[in-house]
């Protein structure tokens, strides 16, 4: 099992540099030079040149590439300039905000998803599963940022059970169940995509499975029928939503931004809006890198969770 | 085409959005010639007017616009952006794919690991950073949502076309001197044509979402300009004094999405062959028994079926997999059924304790008499108490019958606790030796190996333990040794014939062999077309076959040492059990066939111990096998 989590960590080696190559080239794209963008339209050739020296735009790009690899993999990933503070400073602190939404996002897309689906297949053409695939059909239709305004128009503005917006109170916050209390609509609008997309899969995959000779056998064992369901076809059926949930955990993670736009979430994903519309290029290549590496390693996490439930993986 | 379109609008749900589609589609194209105000002129003084108030159909938004018009202009933008990027993706994507899976080698190496990476990124962030270089801005936008959705087309389509390259007509083609661009152009290209635009219906919801997405996110549509996401991003800071400004831009891209999606679903089983006969639906736990006739009353031996007849129901169509069967098996006895592939052997097998897969499998008739009980009118946990217990099954192809993912000691404990409180340790214990006791070397090591660890025959023996744990009554072994080679087979079916004597065991086995049957059963039922043909103890039948099928099918068993000798098929199929002919289902295969065979209802007669099903017994005992 080491050997196969050692194997998986060396092989992301190449695909984190490769995350940061094609961020840095698209970067690279630019129309125009940051320092313009910087000191406005009317800095003097002086000042302009004095930037990028600081910045080290007047050295040639594949130097600059790893310059700023560099530094990186020293934990320097350069200084914002529309915040004038560190990028990995500013990067560390949304992106906490960002993985309490995503997380719990993804608990509940994965939790959720998987019992409808359990339920939707087991109770094929029955009227649960008729209500299950007609929610899951709305659920995937609705765009995530508009139903994030729909639930704030009915739960916080008409019924005033949830707050409006933010992370925490203004006034007297600051504590979980504050925190839980904000953070109930937003992670629910991120996840309903999510939750439908796993739900589906897993009805299909579970029907599939059901199919199957072992689970005759095990029932011609004697084995009751909670147990044919919920453990030998769900267990087979993990092999493939587990993959799916790896592709939702990345749905959510990035997904992220409409939420945090909405729901004035403090995130990573409005940290990366606000520096797009500010030309804060540092920022978006520390912001975009930082996060998908993140998803690359928990990639990895799933193929191991993969390999532990499927013993034919690793021979 | 005309079938697939059949199939598709048969789907109500998939009819419905494709005309909710097509409607929008019609209004977006139609936008510019109907009598609709000016989208952007602005009037101050009619700011955020609720829906139908005058001259606005919808009201109007921050800026005193008119919100139907906008909504009209902004969904032929967003259907119009969401199309271009879908095009774009799929033509850019697919030329990848193509060029990948043409070439392959170095350059499809090289090609797929960059495509890999582009894969690793989470895609609204890959999206995000393009626009963040290319700056906000609608055209920007389409390239994001197209750039990132490059890599799923260059990726299906490389699959595709790396299994045409190494066709035949891709040899040919390059014989008769065509270029590598003409081949692409004029042998690739149309047959991947359709998968392309399969991948392009199932993504193209998911452009316009998306483009919407970046619009909405002050990315994309730059004002006064406006898709359906930047109307919903600038009604934002109005959703609580004037929600409808937001809803209205919401709404339609709910329906939009919606629409492409039911659309999707609806291609996508019309195109899977597997959902047209309605195959993918599950097994309920037991098969479903409808009885038509009152059932017959218990009978003493230990395990009886009763004019038993299991049915399937496919569409309007019926298959009689069993016609009412009756049998019995006593203890320390040995009952071969035997006939060919779809004779109904292994769903009579099936059917005593209610595994026939159900839908479309059902019970009509006859009953399944147990220790004097009868299992066809048993509740679910009345049969699920017998199943294991009293009653075992040993399954063909054990790689298939033991799941996977367990390993053969937890399967064997599953067993026995499915049954009765054991402790773990003891249970485990109890494993080994049941592996012992079907002659597993090593076995309590083999205890914690996975069934794809153990060779066929181990399989084939651990599913016989499986079997034993509860030292049952009865097996039910469905032809156990067909997937094994010969060595391993006279192996199994020794242990087997052991195990019985030990044990006393009933066991009821289902083969398609004669010389299995030789050496292992008492007595032997042979069936045809769901009916059982002739029955009786094995010697005698093996001397002296009275139905020509029984005949037939010894005749195309190999003898060894027995000399050359010419081997037998029988000439022909055995007949749908959708539609039976009248009379004799065998006699159109039956050299011995006369007219009145073909008529009426043909019984099985007993004579002595025996019975076969036929009008002319003597004939055939008396005939050597020609034909």
């Amino acid at each position: 099992m080491a050997a196969y989590i050692l194997k998986r960590l060396i092989s992301a080696i190449p695909v984190l540099f490769g995350i940061t190559l094609i961020v840095f080239l698209i970067m690279a794209m630019i129309p125009g030079d940051p320092a313009t963008a910087i000191l406005g339209a009317y800095a003097t050739p002086e000042n302009v040149a004095k930037i990028n020296k600081d910045l080290g735009l007047d050295a040639p790009l594949f130097q600059r590439y790893f310059i700023w690899l560099g530094n990186m993999l020293t934990g320097d990933f350069g200084r914002s300039y529309s915040l004038n503070r560190p990028v990995l400073d500013e990067i560390l602190e949304r992106f906490n905000a960002t993985l309490i939404l995503a997380g719990t996002s993804f608990v509940l897309c994965a939790l959720f998803g998987i019992l409808a689906g359990v339920i939707s297949a087991a109770r094929q053409y029955g009227w649960a599963d008729k209500a299950i695939t007609f929610t899951v059909l709305i659920g995937i239709s609705i765009p995530s940022f508009f139903l994030g305004m729909v639930m704030i128009l009915v739960f916080a503005v008409r019924l005033r059970w949830f707050p409006v917006s933010g992370m925490y109170a203004i006034y007297g916050g600051g504590d979980l169940p504050d925190l839980l209390n904000h953070l109930v609509m937003p992670a629910i609008a991120l996840a309903a995509v999510a939750t439908g997309v796993v739900a589906r899969m897993s009805r299909s995959a579970m029907l599939e499975v059901l199919r199957q000779d072992y689970i005759r056998t095990a029932r011609a064992k004697g084995v009751n029928e909670r147990k044919v369901v919920l453990g030998h076809a769900l267990k087979s059926a993990m092999v493939t939503i587990i993959p799916v949930l790896g592709i939702q955990a990345g749905f959510v993670l990035s997904g992220a931004v409409y939420i945090e736009m909405v729901f004035q979430w403090p995130g990573i994903g409005r940290m990366l809006v606000d520096a797009i519309l500010k030309r804060d290029i540092l920022l978006v290549q520390g912001g975009v890198v930082f996060v998908a590496a993140c998803y690359v390693l928990f990639n990895i996490i799933v193929d191991v969770a993969q390999s532990l439930l499927d013993p034919r993986i690793k021979s | 085409m005309i079938q697939f379109l059949k199939l598709l609008f048969r789907n109500r749900l998939a009819a419905l959005g494709a005309v909710t589609l097509s409607f929008t589609l019609l209004l977006a194209v139609l936008t510019p010639i109907l009598p609709l105000p000016n989208p952007n002129i602005t009037a101050t003084a009619d700011r955020f007017l609720p829906p139908f108030s005058d001259g606005h159909l919808l009201g109007t938004d921050h800026l005193g616009r008119d919100l139907f018009s906008r909504l009209m202009w902004g969904t032929r933008l967003s259907l119009a952006v969401g199309a271009a990027a879908a095009l774009i993706a799929a033509f850019i994507g697919s030329t990848i794919g193509i060029v990948a899976g043409f070439m392959g080698g170095r350059t499809d190496n090289i090609i797929m690991r960059l495509v890999d990476m582009l894969m690793a990124f989470p895609y609204i962030l890959l999206a995000l950073a393009i626009v963040a270089a290319l700056g906000p801005g609608l055209v920007n936008a389409l390239f994001a949502v197209a750039a990132v959705n490059i890599p799923f087309f260059a990726r299906n389509i490389r699959g595709v076309t790396v299994g045409l390259a190494n066709k035949e007509f891709v040899d040919a083609a390059r014989l008769s001197g065509m270029s590598n661009l003409q081949i692409i152009l004029f042998e690739i290209l149309p047959n991947v044509l359709p998968v392309i635009v399969i991948a392009m219906s199932t993504t193209v919801g998911w452009m316009i979402l998306e483009t919407a997405g970046l619009s909405f996110l002050g990315l994309g549509s730059q004002p006064p300009q406006a898709d359906l996401g930047s109307m919903l991003g600038e009604a934002r800071a109005a959703l609580i004094t004037s929600p409808h400004t937001s809803i209205v831009p919401g709404i339609m891209i709910f329906l939009i999405v919606m629409s492409i999606n039911l659309l999707g679903d609806g291609v996508r089983d019309a195109i899977d062959p597997r959902l047209k006969s309605g195959a993918l639906s599950r097994p309920l736990p037991a098969t479903i028994v409808e009885r038509d006739t009152t059932p017959p009353a218990p009978s003493d031996d230990l395990l009886a079926l009763q004019d038993l007849r299991t049915e399937f129901h496919v569409g309007d169509r019926t298959y009689k997999a069993v016609g009412g069967v009756s049998l019995k098996v006593n203890k320390g006895e040995c009952l071969g059924i035997i006939g060919e592939s779809g004779s109904g052997k292994s769903v009579t097998a099936l059917s005593v304790m209610g595994l026939v897969a159900s839908p479309p499998g059902k019970i009509v008739g006859g009953a399944v008499s147990f220790q004097g009980n009868d299992l066809v009118g048993a509740s679910y946990d009345q049969l699920r108490e017998l199943r294991g217990d009293r009653v075992a099954y040993i399954f063909q192809d054990p790689l298939s019958t033991l799941h996977p993912l367990y390993k053969v000691g937890d399967q064997l404990i599953e067993a026995m606790q499915a049954h009765r409180k054991m402790p773990e340790k003891e249970a485990r214990a109890r494993a080994v030796e049941l592996l012992e006791a079907v002659r597993i070397p090593n076995a309590a090591r083999r205890v914690d190996n996975y069934p794809h660890e153990m060779s066929g025959g181990m399989r084939q023996r651990v599913s016989i333990a499986m079997a034993l744990a509860n030292e049952p009554d009865v097996i039910i072994a469905d032809e156990p040794t067909t997937a094994l080679d010969v060595t391993v087979q006279a192996q199994i079916l020794t242990l087997l014939d052991e195990l019985r004597r030990e044990r006393d065991l009933a066991i009821v086995f289902i083969t398609h062999d004669f010389g299995v049957v030789a050496q292992l059963c008492d007595r032997v039922a042979v069936m045809y077309a769901g009916r059982i043909v002739e029955e009786g103890p094995t010697a005698p039948i093996l001397d002296d076959p009275q139905h020509p099928y029984t005949k037939k099918l010894m005749a195309c068993v190999p003898e060894l040492g027995g000399g050359k000798r010419e081997l037998h098929a029988i000439p022909g199929l055995p007949p749908a059990v959708d539609r039976l002919p009248q009379g004799c289902a065998f006699a159109p295969r039956c050299e011995f066939a006369q007219e009145v065979c073909k008529q009426g209802e043909i019984t099985l007669d007993a004579n002595g111990d025996r019975a076969v099903r036929c009008l002319f017994p003597d004939k055939v005992s008396q005939t050597e096998v020609t034909s």
